[in-house]
């Protein structure tokens, strides 16, 4: 059970030279249940490449599989996929249309064939999801809040209840507790639902906390694939891309620099306070 | 004199929801302070704090319901001279694309001077001038449509030095940008401060954005909930948090690390400060 | 897809054309729109193709950029010379094919029509080839100030342009993304009958509209924080003068005018 990209390559203007390649011969496998992390700057591909993920461009060369299945041979329901594989654009607030919230969420399972009343209880239970609160529920998308917004068309999303959840920049233009919400709603769908979530973003932050796998995008092609340790272990060559790792990570680089023999593989808060802490508890034991 | 001077600022609205009960709210509420000129001031809050009220109330976009702000000594309720403010203070708005009004990048930047009535030779030198200042000098005769964010937003400021401001107001000038455009933009703002002299505002929630301000005013629910340097405010870990804002990571591991009885020394906000600081320990 | 229209768009090159005051090829293109309809003489059509042809050659666009601007118009195109070839049943009828008939004047009018169509396009879209959206409208809000004084909001209506034409690019993108989101939430174009496929439009229109006036509502704020307060006392970055060779272009239409008039009206050959 995966998504499958092989050899996949895609031009900007089919007539267009060499140059206009927004993705050269990607290999990349996803299978169900994963946390990956998709990062790279504008223009690195990263936009497009999800696209592929639900056939809504098609490679110029290579195949994309579906469990085995080429997406885009005669036959297969290419939409019945984009249920599948649900994707979130940037600013998914702007398509909100529908007259109350309730409604708007509704209109993507519909869409798949499910009743009104089937509907609306899938709904119901993506918004309770995402954190929003039944008083809201019959209010016009455009009464609340930016945070609000964002989070009822990610539950637009969620109510197609897809296999795997991919979300472009889920995060961009929002304070920092409007983005935690964000980041644990992402968490808990993976962890308590099984959702494959596929986060693309600008923040190695953000990525570290939640991914497990981290894809490096640059160019138009796969620069590093792994785990997130591992990936981040190339602070060296992903400055060289102008990509930075995340801030802990870095300064753990920094400290064994100093002498200050840290474990070098720290990516968040918690892990590097108790990195720190025992190397001066042991120093305080030697004493 | 104070460039800037708010004095018991409040903004009220009205909102009106299904239950037709009518809603008084105030997006600012008492506010008072005072900016002096070159100060690069960062005003930090959560979405919904009265901080982009309170940079639209600068540049007279907005106007007092009590209270009354003066730039230079004008007041924003005086129409007569609602365009010298406006010229003296401009304003940088978040989306890129909202903001630009010519077709071609010469000519909004041009926008400014022309409404205000400045001899085509003098047009021609501010534009000329205010796209070297934001380095995209070659690119006066392109099409806006075809720059990426961070040139687009370099362009607005442009637009705004065109008029030869004293302030320059920023309403989450990154938000929209990717990483790089985002530090193009915030060095290009950085060094108009150092060399220019201009009096910065930044509105923003980003907090390594507010390292590079002089002062940060914390704004919560239309109050200021502090007013000090960077060290000042982020060394005050608890109440940010409970406010919502993030703090500098090496703030706050230093907050962590202290809670655990390590005795670093107060207003570590850089990695470096921090790196320093523990070195001390080995 | 709506990319490829290159029709009423600018196409930067140096050239005489170019650098024409905009109010010059608003005069040349209303004389070159009227006399392509004066009369249908076969001289007067090769006069207005000589002139045709002389102007884009001048104007340094290349000739396959301007005929691609025919693709827009292609059907209507195709369209009315069909209608006119099928349905004029004066004359004599030259082709017959059981039901079809063609005349010799159904042929002739539609062969003028076909061609004065193309030849409009061609020329009307030199127009804002050769100048840019504000050049333009700086040309309209001058030529048209006149009507100021019967109180038309000439500035106002010539701002509006400019912003629509600065807008459209904007707009166009935002219509693809809000296509590409919904498409990702299943929305069905294609199945369903008419009123289906109607309210199909709905979860397209509705985002494009709000992000419209939410644009709008912020670009009017950044106006106003700009110290834009209508057309009073604005002064222009390119203010539009007349140079010797707007004057001479001016001679050269009007020279052209009145050698038109008379060919249709008074010349043996009309």
């Amino acid at each position: 059970m995966s998504i499958r990209l092989e050899n996949v390559s895609y031009k900007y203007d089919e007539n267009t030279k060499e140059k206009s390649y927004a993705l050269k011969n990607i290999k990349l496998e996803i299978k169900k249940g994963e946390f990956v992390g998709i990062v790279g700057h504008t223009g690195s591909g990263k936009s497009t490449l999800i696209q592929h993920l639900n056939g809504l461009l098609k490679p110029s060369g290579g195949k994309v599989f579906y469990n085995e299945r080429d997406i885009f041979e005669t036959g297969f329901p290419l939409r019945e996929l984009r249920g599948k594989v649900g994707v979130c654009f940037q600013y998914p607030e702007y398509q909100l249309f529908e007259v109350t919230v309730l409604d708007d969420v509704c209109f993507g399972p519909m869409n798949f064939g499910k009743t009104r009343q089937e509907a609306e209880e899938i709904s119901r239970r993506a918004l309770l999801d995402v954190g929003i609160e039944e008083s809201i529920f019959h209010k016009s998308p455009f009464e609340l809040s930016g945070g609000q917004r964002r989070r009822a068309a990610i539950a637009g999303i969620l109510a197609m209840e897809p296999e795997y959840f991919v979300l472009d920049e889920p995060t961009a233009g929002l304070d920092p507790a409007g983005r935690d919400q964000i980041l644990n709603l992402l968490k808990e769908l993976h962890e308590k639902k099984g959702i494959a979530i596929i986060l693309v973003s600008h923040s190695m932050e953000d990525v570290a906390a939640c991914a497990d796998r981290v894809v490096v995008m640059s160019h138009g092609k796969i620069l590093y694939d792994g785990d997130k340790r591992e990936v981040f272990s190339h602070e060296k060559e992903l400055k060289e891309v102008g990509l930075s790792v995340p801030f802990y990570r870095s300064l753990a680089g920094d400290l064994r620099e100093r002498g200050f023999m840290i474990r070098e593989d720290v990516l968040t808060l918690e892990e590097t306070k108790d990195a720190i802490m025992d190397i001066l508890r042991k120093k305080r034991n030697n004493a | 004199m104070p460039i800037l001077n708010i004095k018991n600022l409040i903004h009220k609205y009205m909102t009106y929801d299904d239950s037709e009960k009518n809603q008084e709210i105030r997006a600012i509420d008492d506010v008072s302070f005072s900016v002096e000129k070159g100060e690069f001031i960062a005003i930090l809050g959560r979405n919904g704090s009265g901080k982009s009220s309170l940079a639209k109330h600068i540049n007279g976009l907005l106007l007092p319901t009590e209270g009354a702000v003066y730039v230079k000594g004008m007041d924003t309720r005086n129409q007569e001279e609602i365009l010298q403010i406006r010229q003296s203070a401009g304003i940088v708005f978040q989306n890129p694309d909202n903001q630009i009004v010519g077709a071609v990048v010469d000519e909004d930047v041009a926008f400014g001077p022309e409404n205000m009535g400045r001899p085509t030779e003098d047009i021609w030198r501010r534009v000329t001038k205010a796209l070297e200042d934001v380095g995209m000098t070659a690119y006066k005769e392109a099409s806006p449509n075809r720059l990426s964010g961070g040139q687009k937003q370099r362009i607005a400021i442009a637009g705004i030095m065109a008029m030869e401001p004293e302030c320059i107001i920023l309403d989450e000038p990154t938000a929209m940008l990717d990483p790089q455009g985002r530090q193009h933009v915030l060095s290009l703002v950085k060094e108009l401060n150092q060399e220019k002299n201009i009096t910065i505002l930044m509105v923003t929630h980003h907090m390594e954005e507010v390292l590079l301000a002089d002062r940060v005013i914390v704004m919560q629910e239309g109050k200021i909930a502090a007013d000090g340097t960077p060290k000042e405010i982020f060394s005050q870990v608890e109440k940010l948090k409970k406010i919502g804002l993030e703090v500098p990571p090496a703030a706050e591991l230093a907050y962590e690390l202290r809670k655990e009885g390590i005795p670093l020394k107060d207003q570590i906000i850089t990695k470096e400060e921090l790196v320093e600081e523990l070195c001390r320990f080995v | 897809m709506l990319r490829d229209i290159t029709i009423g768009q600018y196409y930067r090159a140096d050239s005489l054309l170019h650098r024409l005051d905009p109010r010059v090829k608003l005069f040349g293109t209303l004389v070159y729109v009227i006399t392509l309809f004066l009369h249908k003489s076969p001289v007067n059509y090769v006069m207005s193709l000589i002139f045709l042809i002389t102007v884009i050659a001048i104007s340094k666009v290349p000739v396959s950029y301007i005929i691609k601007g025919l693709r827009a118009i292609a059907v209507i195109l195709i369209f009315s010379v069909l209608i006119n070839m099928l349905f004029i049943e004066e004359g004599k009828v030259v082709i017959d094919i059981g039901w079809i008939q063609i005349t010799d004047e159904g042929l002739e009018t539609a062969f003028y029509l076909g061609t004065r169509l193309i030849m409009l396009v061609l020329g009307t879209s030199l127009l804002t080839f050769t100048t840019t959206p504000n050049q333009l409208t700086d040309g309209l809000e001058k030529s048209l100030g006149f009507l100021n004084k019967i109180k038309v909001p000439v500035h106002v209506m010539a701002m509006i342009m400019s912003i629509a034409l600065r807008f459209i690019p904007v707009l166009t993108e935002e219509l693809d993304k809000i296509m590409k989101a919904q498409t990702a939430r299943g929305i069905d174009f294609e199945s369903g009958g008419l009123l289906k496929r109607v309210r199909s439009m709905v979860p397209i229109v509705v985002p494009l509209f709000i992000a419209a006036v939410r644009r709008a509502n912020d670009l009017a704020m950044a106006m106003e924080s700009r110290c834009y307060h209508g057309g009073e006392g604005r002064t222009k970055l390119r203010p539009l003068v007349y140079g010797k060779r707007d004057l001479a272009a001016y001679a050269v239409l009007i020279i052209f005018t009145i050698w038109m008039i008379y060919l249709s009206f008074y010349s043996p050959w009309r």
